[in-house]
C-alpha cells in the first residue's frame, strides 16, 4: 500500500511538471544557490556586480544619457521590467534599446553591460511585466523553447521546464527565468548577457548559436521574460 | 581605470573590532591558461594589498594567481582613535589602486 502510494505520488509530480510552470512554482535561480553564493548577491556595497554598476553610473553622466532621461534613479525605473520590449515596431532588448543614442558601444562590451546593469538595477524588486502587443513574437520564442534542435535533439523545455529542481552534471537544473540580468556569473568571472547564457546552453545542446541581438535570441529572451511574468527582478544578479 | 570599492563603518567604540570589506575590480589573469592558438597568456594578477591606519600598518596581504576576479577581501582592526585608514593594492603591469576612508571613534 505504502509502495503503491509512492508511485503514485511520483506520477502526480511527473504530471505537475509537464508542461509550463505554474506560477506558484516558479522559483528564481536564487533559490537554487548556496548560502554564499547568496551572500554575494545580497552584498549591496561589496558584491562583485557594484563594480559594474559604478562603471554604469559614471557612464550614464559621461554619454549624456542624463542630458534627456535625468536622474536614472526616477527615469529608469521600471523600464528593464518591460523589457524586450516593441520599439518602433521593432523587438528589441533591453542592452539594445541602452545603447541606441550610443552605437559605439558593442554588444557584450564591459561598457554596455554596465550601462545595462546600471539601468536594470532601477528596476530592482519590480514585477516583470511584458507588453501583450507582443504576443506573435513571444509565440516564436515559445517555438524556440520547445523544439528538439542540435546534435543532441534537446530542447530548452524538456530541462527547464520538465525537470528543474533535478541535477545535472552535480548541477542544479534551475527553471530558466531571467529575473537577473545582466548577471555576473561565476563561471565566468565577469558579467555577461542573457545572450551569453543561451550560447552557453545551446553550445551544451551541440545547436546552431546565433548572435548577440539576433531576432531570435530577442524572441526567446521576450518569451522568457513572459513566462516569469510576475516575478521579481534581481537585476544584477550573481550566478554560479 | 582601476575601480575599488571599501567598506568601512563610519563609526565604531573604542577598542571595537571592525570588520573592514574591500572589493578590487581586476581579471587576476594567471598565467597558466592559453589563448585558443596555443600562446600562453601572460600573467596579470594583484600582488599585495597594504591598509594602513593613521600610516600605521594594519593589514597587509599577498597575491597568487587562481584567486578569483575580482577579489572580495575581508579583514579586521580593533578602532584605535578617529582618523583615516588608507588601502593600497600594487600587482603585475604597474597595476596600482587607492581608496582612502574616514572612520570616527567615540
Amino acid at each position: 500500500m505504502k509502495f503503491c502510494t509512492v508511485i503514485l505520488s511520483a506520477l502526480v509530480a511527473a504530471v505537475s511538471h509537464a508542461g509550463e510552470i505554474p506560477s506558484a512554482e516558479r522559483r528564481s535561480g536564487y533559490e537554487f544557490m548556496s548560502r554564499e553564493t547568496r551572500a554575494m548577491q545580497d552584498d549591496e556595497v561589496t558584491g562583485p556586480a557594484v563594480l559594474w554598476l559604478l562603471d554604469g553610473e559614471a557612464l550614464w553622466g559621461k554619454l549624456g544619457c542624463a542630458g534627456c532621461h535625468g536622474d536614472a534613479k526616477a527615469s529608469m525605473k521600471g523600464v528593464a521590467a518591460r523589457y524586450p520590449a516593441l520599439v518602433d515596431g521593432k523587438l528589441v532588448s533591453l542592452e539594445q534599446q541602452v545603447r541606441h543614442k550610443a552605437p559605439g558601444l558593442a554588444s557584450e562590451s564591459r561598457e554596455l553591460l554596465a550601462l545595462s546593469a546600471y539601468v536594470a538595477r532601477q528596476s530592482k524588486g519590480m514585477e516583470i511585466r511584458i507588453d501583450e502587443k507582443t504576443k506573435p513574437l513571444m509565440e516564436r520564442g515559445k517555438d524556440f523553447f520547445h523544439r528538439r534542435q542540435g546534435q543532441l535533439n534537446l530542447a530548452c523545455a524538456q530541462c527547464h521546464d520538465d525537470n528543474w529542481g533535478k541535477k545535472l552534471a552535480g548541477n542544479t537544473i534551475p527553471q530558466a527565468h531571467p529575473t537577473g540580468y545582466p548577471i555576473y556569473r561565476l563561471e565566468w568571472q565577469t558579467v555577461g548577457s542573457l545572450a551569453r547564457r543561451f550560447r552557453n546552453c545551446l553550445t551544451g545542446m551541440r545547436a546552431e548559436l546565433y548572435a548577440p541581438g539576433s531576432p531570435e535570441f530577442v524572441e526567446l529572451e521576450l518569451y522568457l521574460m513572459w513566462r516569469a511574468r510576475g516575478m521579481k527582478l534581481e537585476s544584477p544578479a550573481v550566478r554560479p | 581605470m582601476a575601480r575599488v570599492v571599501v567598506n568601512v563603518p563610519a563609526e565604531a567604540k573604542r577598542g571595537e573590532v571592525i570588520e573592514i570589506r574591500t572589493l578590487a575590480g581586476h581579471p587576476m589573469e594567471t598565467g597558466f591558461r592559453r589563448t585558443q592558438l596555443g600562446e600562453l597568456i601572460p600573467r596579470d594578477i594583484i600582488r599585495s594589498l597594504v591598509c594602513t591606519y593613521n600610516g600605521v600598518e594594519v593589514f597587509r596581504a599577498d597575491f597568487h594567481p587562481a584567486m578569483a576576479a575580482n577579489p572580495l577581501l575581508t579583514f579586521t582592526t580593533v578602532a584605535a582613535e578617529s582618523g583615516t585608514l588608507e588601502f593600497r593594492w600594487t600587482g603585475d603591469n604597474g597595476f596600482s589602486a587607492t581608496q582612502t576612508a574616514a572612520i570616527k571613534v567615540l
